[in-house]
């Protein structure tokens, strides 16, 4: 096991590398002066275009700049705001406690709703238990995330004010958004879970669990769950990429100060080292969230580790 | 002289006194009319193209012609879903609307596919070093989570309409590739394509006549079920304020309008949210009929 963390290790680093080369190409990569972009829309003398120029390090060659800009991200310097000046690691900081509340809670709900969804239509395949669940799971993958955040926040705000409508604090700020965000990530979680444990409910060792005369629901406990969860892992894992991308929407339309709406607030504003530091962040998640998969993939099926 | 052998050439061989086979697509076409969902889904979506084609037709008003008088009305008799705050109809907007945001998933998986089958394909047919530095760039694209990519994109490219169907094609592509690649890699084992060479066939010949043909269904598949993706992620940046710009009709577009005015005009956001999601339901339920009746282990 300790051979296959290592190795796994190992191939993400060139990932992460290349995510950074990515990120940091941005700024290069936008038509313009970076220098110009830095500026925004304020008029500037060329003196001081120059000037900053030197200060950001463009005279220098591609590859120097990179390896400084690499250089900081452990030191959490990430450059700093061009509207506010502040330093986007700050920016970052302040804003991950919001993000990172969003983001589980909205797991914990795709999780629970995924699951009982998926596990009812198997067990009751071809009823109308069946159809129903897989017609909830079909809406919410058909479901554009900001309609249905509208609609909640229409139905459970304005209309039965049970819930705050925006804002970012306390439980009840977090019930709307996390219901969005997790009934999306739930369709398609609902959707495997039913049809992984479909396959398993066939095979030799779910008969031989029941002619051994276990009752049906030790069977479904011990043997299909834990089987069919092996591929459920990976998905939940991939899921929460889709949670994030997600949650740079809820959060916009919730007005939740989190990493995805400073993201979506430094596109429209051309604040390019917020968007290099809001992407890297959100990426590096992404990669240590696989890589974490990877690994209770591993633990939960040997095989794996010795492929 | 160099003759072509047909994609189809392995299983054509002459077998007396079985009936002919079927072609691919009208077999496809007999189990896509056996799945129910499958031909309601197709059924919807058709009647949404129709409705698109036909939005000058159906509704007697223009979807930019403002009537502040009737601002903010409720669905009535005269707008059957209501008025935004310009008093423009919202029936008629979401028709017009229906136009660009079906075209924008279109284009968005067109350029998926111009960009995801090129590579997927060399990728799979040479194999080696080309292979796995395309598959390097694919896994890096991958490495950016759904809408991140587009946005990435988005945040180089500057916001507006093509740009967004731009994004999110770009950041559809890998999923193309690494589709194709697969289907390639089986593909390109079988007697045809081993036939294909000794007859001297070019290795473009081979790739664009002879694999291409039979990595089309995975393709079609992907295909249908990316654009209604593309229709969520182009309405989604729209939404954000990052896609088409009012007063383009754009169904994403509306919503974003909508939003301001949910206590007072609920229409505004409700019906524009709805069209999106038949259209993707629509175009879900026929992509998944696709998938039942081309997937080859379901044609025994």
């Amino acid at each position: 096991m300790l051979q296959f963390v290592l190795k796994r290790l190992l191939l993400a680093i060139p990932t992460m590398v290349a995510a950074s080369i990515l990120v940091f190409l941005m700024l290069h990569l936008v038509p313009g002066d970076p220098a110009i972009i830095f500026f925004g829309d304020q008029p500037v003398t060329p003196e001081r275009l120059e000037e900053v120029r030197r200060q950001m390090g463009l005279h220098r060659p591609l590859v120097v700049q990179y390896l400084d800009f690499v250089r900081g991200i452990p030191r959490g310097d990430l450059g700093r705001s061009i509207h506010n000046r502040t330093p986007v690691f700050e920016e970052l900081r302040t804003r991950v406690g919001s993000s990172a509340e969003l983001a589980l809670a909205a797991f914990v709900v795709a999780i629970a709703l995924g699951l009982s969804l998926g596990l009812l239509s198997a067990l009751w395949r071809g009823k109308w238990v069946d159809a129903g669940a897989m017609l909830v799971a079909l809406g919410g993958v058909s479901m554009p995330i900001f309609w249905l955040a509208s609609m909640l926040i229409f139905v459970f705000s304005l209309k039965l004010g049970w819930f705050p409508a925006i804002g970012f604090g306390g439980w009840n700020r977090l019930v709307l958004p996390a219901m969005a965000l997790g009934f999306i990530s739930s369709a398609t979680l609902a959707r495997l879970v039913r049809s992984s444990v479909l396959e398993v409910l066939l095979q030799p060792f779910v008969t031989t669990a029941r002619s051994k005369g276990l009752r049906e629901a030790v069977v479904i406990r011990r043997h299909v769950l834990k089987n069919a969860f092996i591929a459920v892992i990976t998905v939940m894992g991939l899921q929460f990429g889709t949670l994030l991308s997600g949650a740079v929407i809820t959060e916009t339309v919730f007005a939740r100060p989190g990493v995805g709406k400073l993201l979506v607030d430094a596109i429209s504003n051309k604040d390019f080292p917020i968007v290099q530091g809001a992407v890297l962040f959100i990426a590096l998640i992404y990669i240590v969230i696989n890589l974490l998969v990877d690994l209770s993939y591993a633990y939960l099926d040997p095989r794996i580790r010795f492929e | 002289m160099r003759t072509s052998i047909p994609a189809s050439a392995s299983s054509n061989a002459p077998d007396v006194g079985r009936p002919a086979p079927r072609s691919l697509s009208r077999e496809v076409f007999r189990r896509l009319r056996r799945s129910k969902s499958a031909a309601l889904g197709g059924i919807i979506l058709m009647a949404l193209v129709a409705a698109a084609f036909t939005a000058p037709l159906l509704t007697p008003y223009e979807p930019l012609e403002m009537n502040p008088v009737d601002r903010l009305q409720p669905p009535n008799v005269r707008h059957w879903l209501g008025t935004d705050v310009f008093g423009r109809d919202m029936l008629t907007r979401i028709l017009f609307g229906s136009r660009i945001s079906l075209q924008t998933g279109l284009i968005s998986v067109s350029i998926a596919l111009l960009i995801g089958v090129p590579l997927g394909l060399a990728s799979g047919f040479y194999g080696g070093l080309i292979d796995r530095s395309l598959m390097r760039v694919v896994d890096l694209m991958l490495t950016f989570p759904g809408i991140l990519l587009a946005l990435v994109l988005i945040a180089i490219l500057g916001p507006d309409l093509f740009n967004a169907m731009l994004a999110v094609g770009i950041s559809a592509s890998p999923t193309f590739a690494r589709v194709v690649r697969a289907a390639v890699l089986s593909s390109k084992e079988q007697t045809y394509v081993e036939a294909a060479r000794a007859v001297g066939c070019t290795n473009a010949r081979i790739m664009l006549r002879h694999i291409l043909p039979n990595t089309v269904a995975p393709i079609i598949v992907l295909g249908t079920l990316g654009v209604a993706g593309a229709i969520i992620a182009a309405a989604a940046l729209s939404y954000l304020g990052l896609g088409a710009r009012p007063p383009q009709p754009e169904w994403g577009a509306l919503l974003s309008e909508g939003r301001n005015y949910l206590r007072v005009a609920w229409w505004m956001t409700t019906f524009p949210g709805l069209a999106i999601m038949t259209a993707v339901l629509s175009i879900n339920l026929l992509g998944d009929g696709l998938r039942d009746a081309l997937d080859p282990r379901l044609q025994s």
